[in-house]
């Protein structure tokens, strides 16, 4: 029974993919599914929403928030662009990769603000976040100039546009890092004392773990995945923009709520979601296809949290119980 | 029979309140020793000042020949005493395995890569649970899924897993029904017959007498009075619980 409900969100998943199919045969006599271009379109749109969500995952399994990653993709997008524009167009490779760094080195400033204030200062992470939220996003702009930056480097466009094996590049750097954060949280030390972390905090500090530095780590690993979309952004549009990952923030949140966790922390899986990050580019994506208003995308995400978080809930409620 | 605590004339003041003005008691190896006390007689604060979580102000601690005054809870632990707090400290979502190791777990590697050793964390807590008469139904369900009292034996599992010599609980049987006090006060039983020294902090009068090889009364910071059971009567314990001394 509870593998059963524990499933829903691939039953659901299958379902909207069904719909479309359906909905792509009967109406336009089209495939929706088989077409490679739609995969990929798919593919890529939840991978920029995962490249938030990954890291963010951690931080909620530990029952706390990351709001900030959303100007944190910004952040290292706009550092990166800015280094690229400075080499001027004749960037080559190390410049690239020395870009990349810098923009990472922007993410991992804000991580490291946002664990400072919640383990050292006991700040909220909702209202500390909030607060960094706010600050990414102004310094962003200021050291953008409050515009667009715009590059000319055919490495960089390359790496955000380019393919490994016909899968496009931004999906395979998601790939990877969801692999890397699914092995820190289930299979290691790491992971189990991150549970903990979200069940009773009083039992990781009994238990002897450093639980200050251990939230440290966790607000500098969203910041990483948050900058590597940032810098996966910059790749694929010549430009770093400040705004990058506002509009995904809302997806990035429902993802990971979607895919099992829960708010008062000690629950959710990457896998969980990789799938809830799926669910929201299909019907992203689903939607467009089928000729409506791009707005209705909002609307359909916001029923999918309310409905993921019903599902949840009665999920307790049976299994609770039967036990 | 060895002793191996010592409390000798404990004495903390919180500004101008003085919570324990002179305590002084031992406890033995394999020995229950129940600190009676209504609320407020400094039950707590004497056990945090063995925990290490309080420093007194005056008087001393000492486990077998060591002096524990001035070390730090981390450093009583590794000596081999642990204290079970009323709220357990477990990780409701995670297995007994993993609850039992907690901060220490067990890892293995495949192909150079180091992962977490489920299953022989799970088959020692079995074991460990097994020794205190525990059956574990489910060895990969997260603990929430048991009964106060398992709750309680995993919480003590943890505590002789890590050899602990001595043994503090906090109202162990606050929260629960009454077969789970039954099943704590077994737990207490077979702890006493492997040679660890307990002290059980109570004020329910069953308990006290069901559990305690002596009786320490406190009321208002000191030693009100020490009984063995089969020496003394509810009626004598609450008189003296509420002051009327010796």
């Amino acid at each position: 029974m509870k593998s059963l409900l524990n499933a829903w969100s691939w039953l659901f998943l299958v379902l909207i993919l069904g719909f479309f199919e359906i909905y792509a045969q009967t109406q336009t006599g089209n495939t929706f599914l088989f077409r490679i271009y739609n995969i990929q379109s798919i593919s890529v749109a939840a991978s920029q929403i995962l490249l938030l969500a990954l890291g963010l995952t951690l931080v909620i399994v530990a029952g706390h928030i990351d709001l900030s990653i959303a100007f944190t993709t910004g952040f290292a997008a706009v550092a990166m662009a800015l280094v690229i524009r400075f080499v001027g167009p004749e960037a080559g490779w190390f410049t690239v990769i020395l870009a990349m760094g810098v923009g990472l080195l922007a993410a991992i400033i804000v991580g490291l603000v946002n664990g400072w204030l919640v383990a050292q200062l006991n700040v909220p992470s909702f209202i500390g976040t909030l607060g960094t939220y706010g600050i990414a996003r102004g310094a962003a702009l200021i050291v953008a100039g409050g515009a667009t930056v715009s590059i000319r480097s055919d490495e960089a466009r390359v790496l955000g546009n380019g393919h490994i094996l016909g899968i496009p590049i931004p999906v395979v750097a998601a790939v990877v890092l969801a692999i890397i954060c699914h092995y820190v949280l289930t299979h290691t030390r790491f992971g189990v004392h991150t549970y903990a972390l979200g069940a009773s905090r009083a039992s990781v500090e009994r238990a002897g773990v450093d639980v200050k530095r251990h939230l440290v780590y966790l607000f500098v690993i969203s910041a990483i995945t948050a900058g590597v979309g940032g810098l996966i952004y910059t790749s694929r549009f010549s430009a770093g923009a400040a705004n990058a990952g506002e509009p995904i923030l809302l997806y990035a949140v429902a993802a990971v709520f979607i895919g099992g966790a829960s708010l008062t922390g000690g629950q959710g899986t990457i896998i969980g979601t990789v799938i809830g990050a799926f669910i929201i580019a299909v019907i992203q994506f689903g939607l467009v296809f089928c000729g409506l208003p791009p707005y209705w995308q909002f609307v359909a995400v916001g029923l999918v949290i309310i409905v993921a978080v019903l599902v949840d809930q009665s999920k307790g409620r049976l299994v609770g119980g039967s036990t | 029979m060895t002793t191996i605590l010592k409390v000798d004339g404990l004495k903390k003041r919180f500004g101008g309140n003085e919570a324990v003005s002179n305590v002084s008691f031992d406890v033995n190896e394999g020995e229950c020793v129940v600190l009676a006390g209504d609320n407020g007689a400094g039950k707590s604060t004497v056990i945090k000042m063995i925990s290490g979580v309080y420093q007194p102000t005056a008087g001393q601690v000492h486990f077998n020949d060591t002096v524990l005054t001035g070390k730090s809870p981390e450093a009583v632990r590794s000596l081999g005493i642990e204290t079970i707090y009323q709220d357990l400290a477990l990780a409701d979502n995670l297995d007994p395995g993993l609850n039992l190791y907690l901060g220490r777990e067990k890892t293995r590697r495949i192909l150079g890569i180091s992962f977490l050793d489920r299953k022989e964390m799970q088959r020692n807590a079995v074991e460990v649970m097994k020794s205190l008469g525990i059956v574990v139904p489910d060895p990969s369900a997260p603990v929430r899924e048991m009964s106060g009292g398992q709750r309680q034996a995993i919480a003590i599992a943890r505590a002789i897993h890590w050899q602990a010599k001595l043994v503090i609980m906090d109202e162990p049987t606050a929260a629960l029904g009454v077969p789970e006090q039954r099943e704590v006060m077994a737990l207490i039983e077979r702890l006493k017959k492997k040679g660890v020294g307990i002290i059980l902090i109570s004020h329910n009068l069953p308990d006290i007498f069901a559990a305690a090889d002596r009786i320490i009364v406190l009321a208002r910071g000191v030693v009100a009075g020490e009984r063995k059971p089969s020496e003394t009567n509810d009626e004598e314990i609450v008189r003296m619980m509420m002051g009327a001394t010796l």
